[in-house]
């Protein structure tokens, strides 16, 4: 096997794959909450990824992809047996819930990748939590198996109602406070709207929450200050000091002006991708 | 006297046509006019030249190679002690260095164009094939953390010695900043890529994508070798810390040249997108602020450059502030940045305040000091910070046994011995963020007492 081959490609819903990189040097010391930059090809950029599983053994590092933009359609066209030019980690610091005892996972979309790890995690350690899984529809919910195996309850929710309830996360989230569910943290991770979505609620309830960013990157080890995010008034580095921050205390609006940074660029390396001129 | 009196110019490609391209400015001499400044050196006896060189080149000797036509002799003579003259001779900060104590600086026609023989020589042994030889290795291991100029310049020495030497990069390409932060059209990427291959042939080997701390961890790499350096740099970016500084279109000088130098985004079919604004404010003085200026000028940006200080405090190195001149990037001296300012946001322009110089203050430099109600905005869609660099804390925080200095550089003596045995440490990492030649002092003096120690305990 060769450093950096994709061991396995699976699709978990519509342009929603699950690739197994071989990368034992990446597996060794990997974590739950932590991530990994990878390149496709030698002109690629440089784009980071949480990782959602690994095996040491196996030497195996999994992440989760949705076909979002350049890189992760170039990803969707390669297949078991391809080598990845790059994949370097594990970087950022690891999902640290220890201080926790009833905890509340909530994932939205491709961030219930993020938090399957933890499920995983925390059931393994005799204090299975609670989890809500959003998604769009049906076709887009993620791990549903897995979150039933390793969750103490697990909640689905979807926008049309095709699983699980109608409605968004937050709708559950509430529902499981006001019922009486205490909580000592809620872990969240989704796109930035549903993230902050879930932070004002909590912070209603004054609830602790931790989320997990992911910004554009560049070296993803401190270097550029690209994931640079506000976080309680101080700037802050995603990629060394987080991913993960106290959700109360992120600036949400600035992340997400951040985030269009090289909208116009990406979708105009989208359009020569599908071979179309603009 | 010898030779001609005055100092021969090294020859550039026009301002008007290099602003529109990423090739080198300098070209280098011709063989007439290296042999013609050759004629120029006085050979002096006790040669002040080599006291301004940390790396401790012989320039008299290697000169008069020059003049008597010997150039395989000068590029040996160079590579004995430089191993990686080819790169010293584009970006040292010679008028600082060597070239600061030549007997003709001033009085004579100027110092003896020192780098740009350097260069000439350094290019002349590529062509012919000339490199560093390779000896086989006798047993001893050693780990070289970051492949910058301190730490090639490391395991070059330590390769000469017969030590086995393993490097560790951290990103997907070698080189350090002489690929992700020295521009093309000041440092050549091939030539980098060259030394690199250099050192692979003397059976150095150089792992890519190994982030020491997080992808392998120091005390791993102690328990596997006999010793080991780091010289990860000085990488985090300072920032203003002022309103606005993380609007779209902010970036660190860091930023913008990894995306340029590194990701290869001046070529419009790079994955790697760049911020491309027509109006760029660059923020500080140093080489990197001058780097990020003219890179952003050949992108198609009118350029300002904006210094706190007067033009006597500017870091950079002359001949760099000459080009970027020349290319008609604007100054803005004794001007400070208070605010960025936006819409949507987007920047739309930067609000400075003047400043005039007051008394010294820690560094010697006179403090500035903002003169009231002198503020004005400047428009421009594109603002590049190049304050300066602090340590990487990814090594400290994975291997707290390592002391370290309040501002992250690590505590080392001046062989680059730190408070762990056998770990070194030299560049950037150690003395904050300095120069390429300084970097590369650093990593030949840690390499020296590393093959001391190495012998000692009889493993050499």
């Amino acid at each position: 096997m060769e450093r950096f081959e994709l061991v396995s490609k699976r699709k978990l819903a519509d342009r929603v794959n699950e690739y197994v990189v071989y990368a034992p040097e990446v597996a060794r010391h990997c974590k739950a909450g932590q991530f990994v930059i990878l390149r496709v090809d030698e002109e690629g950029e440089r784009v980071p990824f949480t990782v959602c599983d690994y095996s040491r053994e196996e030497g195996t590092v999994c992440i989760l992809v949705q076909e979002v933009g350049y890189t992760t359609a170039l990803l969707a066209r390669l297949e078991k047996g391809d080598r990845l030019a790059d994949f370097v980690g594990p970087l950022g610091n690891p999902t640290d819930l220890s201080a926790y005892k009833r905890i509340l996972l909530v994932g939205g979309g491709i961030g219930s990748a993020v938090i399957y790890p933890q499920a995983k995690q925390l059931a393994a350690e005799g204090r299975a939590a609670d989890v809500v899984v959003g998604a769009r529809n049906e076709g887009l919910l993620i791990y549903q198996d897995e979150f039933r195996r390793y969750a103490k309850d697990f909640y689905p929710v979807t926008d049309d109602g095709s699983n699980g309830r109608k409605g968004f996360v937050t709708d559950v989230v509430r529902e499981l406070i006001e019922s009486g569910e205490r909580y000592d943290v809620v872990f969240a991770v989704g796109p930035l709207p549903m993230m902050r979505a879930v932070c004002k609620l909590t912070e209603e309830y004054s609830l602790p929450t931790v989320v997990s960013m992911n910004p554009i990157m560049v070296d993803g080890t401190g270097m550029c200050g690209c994931c640079r995010i506000t976080v309680g008034g101080e700037v802050k580095y995603a990629c060394i000091d987080g991913p993960e921050f106290d959700g109360h205390k992120v600036d949400f609006e600035e992340a997400m002006q951040r985030l269009r940074t090289y909208k116009a660029q990406e979708e105009e390396h989208m359009c020569r991708l599908r071979g179309e001129r603009r | 006297m010898k030779g001609d009196l005055l100092r021969h110019k090294m020859p550039a490609q026009p301002p008007e046509e290099r602003i529109n391209n990423f090739r080198e400015v300098a070209l280098g001499y011709t063989p007439e006019l290296a042999l013609a400044e050759a004629e120029r050196c006085l050979n002096c006896k006790d040669p002040l030249c080599m006291k301004g060189c940390p790396v401790g080149v012989h320039i008299p000797r290697f000169i008069a190679h020059i003049r008597a036509g010997e150039l395989d002799d000068a590029a040996k003579t160079v590579l004995s002690d430089n191993n990686l003259p080819a790169v010293c001779g584009r970006v040292c900060p010679q008028e600082n260095q060597c070239e600061k104590y030549c007997i003709r600086r001033e009085k004579l026609g100027g110092s003896v164009a020192i780098g740009a023989l350097e260069r000439y020589v350094a290019d002349h042994a590529a062509a012919a094939g000339i490199k560093p030889v390779a000896v086989p290795a006798k047993g001893a291991k050693a780990a070289v953390v970051g492949t910058g100029p301190a730490s090639l310049s490391c395991a070059a020495d330590l390769a000469k010695a017969g030590v086995a030497v393993t490097m560790y990069e951290a990103l997907h390409k070698a080189g350090g900043v002489l690929v992700y932060g020295i521009p093309e059209f000041r440092l050549p990427k091939d030539i980098v890529a060259r030394e690199v291959e250099n050192l692979r042939a003397m059976g150095v080997t150089v792992l890519t994508d190994m982030v020491v701390g997080k992808t392998v961890m120091l005390d791993e790499l102690l328990a596997e070798y006999d010793c080991v350096f780091v010289g990860t740099g000085a990488g985090l970016p300072s920032f203003l810390h002022v309103k606005g500084e993380n609007l779209s279109g902010v970036s660190s000088a860091n930023e913008f040249l990894t995306r340029v130098n590194l990701m290869k985004a001046y070529e419009k079919s790079s994955a790697t997108p760049v911020q491309r604004g027509k109006k760029v404010a660059v923020v500080g003085a140093g080489n990197v602020a001058m780097d990020a200026a003219r890179t952003a000028r050949r992108l198609g940006a009118e350029v300002t450059l904006v210094y706190r200080r007067s033009r006597a405090e500017m870091p950079a190195r002359a001949e760099e502030v000459g080009h970027a001149e020349e290319e008609g990037i604007r100054f803005e001296l004794l001007t400070n940045p208070v605010e960025i300012l936006g819409e949507n946001g987007a920047v739309t322009g930067m609000r400075c305040v003047r400043m005039q110089l007051g008394e010294p203050d820690a560094s010697g430099r006179r403090r500035p000091v903002p003169v009231e109600g002198s503020e004005f905005d400047i428009a421009c869609d594109e603002v590049i910070v190049a304050l300066g660099t602090t340590p990487n804390p990814i090594i400290k925080r994975s291997f707290p046994a390592l002391a370290t200095t309040p501002k992250g550089t690590i505590v080392a003596d001046e062989n680059g011995k730190t408070s762990v045995e056998r770990l070194y440490a030299g560049g950037d990492a150690m003395t904050g963020a300095a120069t390429v030649i300084l970097a590369m002092g650093a990593g030949k003096r840690s390499a020296r007492a590393m093959i001391e120690e190495l012998k000692a305990c009889g493993k050499l």
